[in-house]
């Protein structure tokens, strides 16, 4: 298990060397995407409709954040994952069409999605669930915010982190996929409880 | 101060704060000892952000988590509180007011639109359920639970073959919390409610879940002790904090059944994040209040 520092923009190199279960701090530019930014993207990349922002080579965090507005400026009062599991259906378009190298969440992903990361060399990342106020200390700054008629907690916030973690490598761009193995594991211990009357 | 609408939305907005930004006294200790215990390195790092999170939330008086849910109140009406015409537009009135004042992340959406109000309100919401009345009492009890998406997203329920009893009750607690792995942001509180009629069981899983301190028991000893055996089994799953596996799954496994029709056993499983946020509002008919946990 290695710790690692990494800036955006992300090189291929950068994720490819990153290891299930490594941990990493992330310094530069993320871009906050849930379920319904997601669905405006693969609409726009259908429509063959240029996107607001570029993604290329960077890092999108599954989160709706609470914000509050201060002297005409946005800030982010916490921040922490939404579970990513919903974004499964979209994530192999989004890291194969927009070359994203990073997606950031809570809770695991698909193999459609581990699939994306070996092929074109992303990786899945989480941070703990609920550390909303924790996570919003790395976040410094709301560069930018996009789709704000899809809602506050589905608008995409451009946001500036420092040192935003401890991420842990949850699928890496070998394919593996940590969360899957313990709950695989969590199965088989299943059938052995079931397998015991009460 | 006499009882009006304003008086109630008050002492309702102070619900809502205290709920959102501080954590029960009985889920922390949980938490904490959770962290103390545990030996797996990834989980115990998770559980320490969690602490330190609770902590910091606590000091900044932010929201402990940015899925501020949807609130939900259980109301308990004592049968001589004076102002009972205005309990509903003051409990909807205070989900308004919180929603700027704390600030709370606006969550409803109208599902047939989309479209977001952006105060936390529309039809049904926020979730009011009248959940009984006490004859001789002067008071209104109002239990606010911020019920974040993600511990509803994996919300089951089945029916089970009355013959299996609580041998099903049993395996669809298990299937609930592997389906559910790390999505409901584990360690969490597991509510289980037993029934005769679906959205019986269903309410009765989410009330405990979400109302019961860890550390209570069911009063049926029977039931008790299925507590107890169901908490073991989901924590020998080894699913652990947010899934990277260890010692703790769930702080605990509340139970709580309605008598049943002989032909149906209506078993509903609900999930509670860490994030356990519930706080007491009792008004008195006099007009003092206080906000307990």
């Amino acid at each position: 298990m290695a710790e690692y520092k990494l800036k955006t923009p992300l090189s291929e190199e950068d994720v490819r060397k990153l290891r299930a279960g490594d941990i990493v701090y992330l310094t530069g530019v993320i871009y906050t995407a849930r379920d319904a930014a997601h669905r405006r993207i693969m609409e726009y990349l259908k429509a063959g409709k240029p996107l607001p922002f570029d993604l290329r080579n960077g890092a999108i965090y599954h989160c709706g954040p609470v914000v509050a507005k201060k002297d005409g400026q946005w800030i982010v009062v916490a921040g922490g994952p939404t579970t990513s599991t919903r974004m499964e259906l979209y994530e192999y378009d989004v890291i194969e069409k927009l070359g994203v190298r990073m997606v950031i969440g809570k809770g695991g992903m698909g193999k459609k999605t581990a699939e994306a990361c070996v092929k074109y060399g992303a990786v899945y990342v989480t941070y703990t669930g609920g550390a909303a106020v924790l996570a919003a200390q790395s976040i410094k700054r709301v560069i930018d915010v996009h789709w704000l008629d899809l809602g506050i907690p589905e608008a995409v916030w451009v946001l500036e982190v420092e040192n935003f973690g401890p991420l842990v490598v949850a699928i890496d761009s070998t394919g593996r996929n940590l969360i899957e193995e313990v709950v695989e594991k969590s199965v088989k211990k299943k059938e052995e409880l079931l397998r015991k009357p009460l | 101060m006499a009882v009006s609408k304003d008086l109630i939305t008050k002492a309702v907005v102070e619900g809502i704060k205290v709920a959102s930004i501080y954590l029960p006294p009985d889920v922390k200790e949980a938490l904490r000892k959770a962290y103390e215990e545990e030996t797996n390195s990834a989980a115990k790092a998770q559980l320490e952000a969690i602490l330190k999170n609770i902590e910091l939330a606590e000091k900044l008086k932010a929201p402990i988590c940015q899925d501020t849910g949807l609130i939900t109140y259980y109301v308990r009406i004592g049968a001589k509180f004076p102002a009972l015409d205005v309990i509903e537009e003051a409990l909807i009135e205070a989900a308004r007011i919180a929603t700027k004042e704390i600030p709370l992340r606006p969550n409803t959406v109208d599902p047939v639109t989309g479209r977001n109000p952006g105060d936390n309100t529309g039809r049904y919401a926020p979730v009011i359920i009248w959940d009984g009345i006490d004859p001789k009492g002067d008071y209104l009890e109002v239990t606010v639970v911020p019920k974040g998406g993600g511990s509803e997203y994996v919300t089951v329920y089945a029916m089970v073959p009355p013959g299996k009893g609580l041998e099903g009750v049993k395996e669809v607690v298990l299937d609930a919390v592997v389906k559910a792995g790390a999505m409901p942001c584990p360690p969490t509180i597991i509510g289980v409610g037993i029934a005769g009629l679906s959205d019986v069981a269903m309410h009765l899983a989410k009330k405990c879940a979400t109302t019961r301190k860890i550390g209570s028991r069911h009063p049926d000893p029977v039931i008790a002790d299925l507590e107890k055996k169901l908490l073991d089994m989901v924590n020998e799953l080894g699913i652990g904090t947010m899934g990277m596996g260890g010692k703790t799954t769930a702080l605990a496994v509340h139970i709580d059944y309605a008598y049943r029709h002989p032909a149906t056993y209506a078993v509903a499983v609900a999930f509670f994040c860490w994030a356990a946020r519930r706080a007491t509002v009792t008004i008195k008919s006099t007009g003092e209040y206080t906000v307990t946990q």
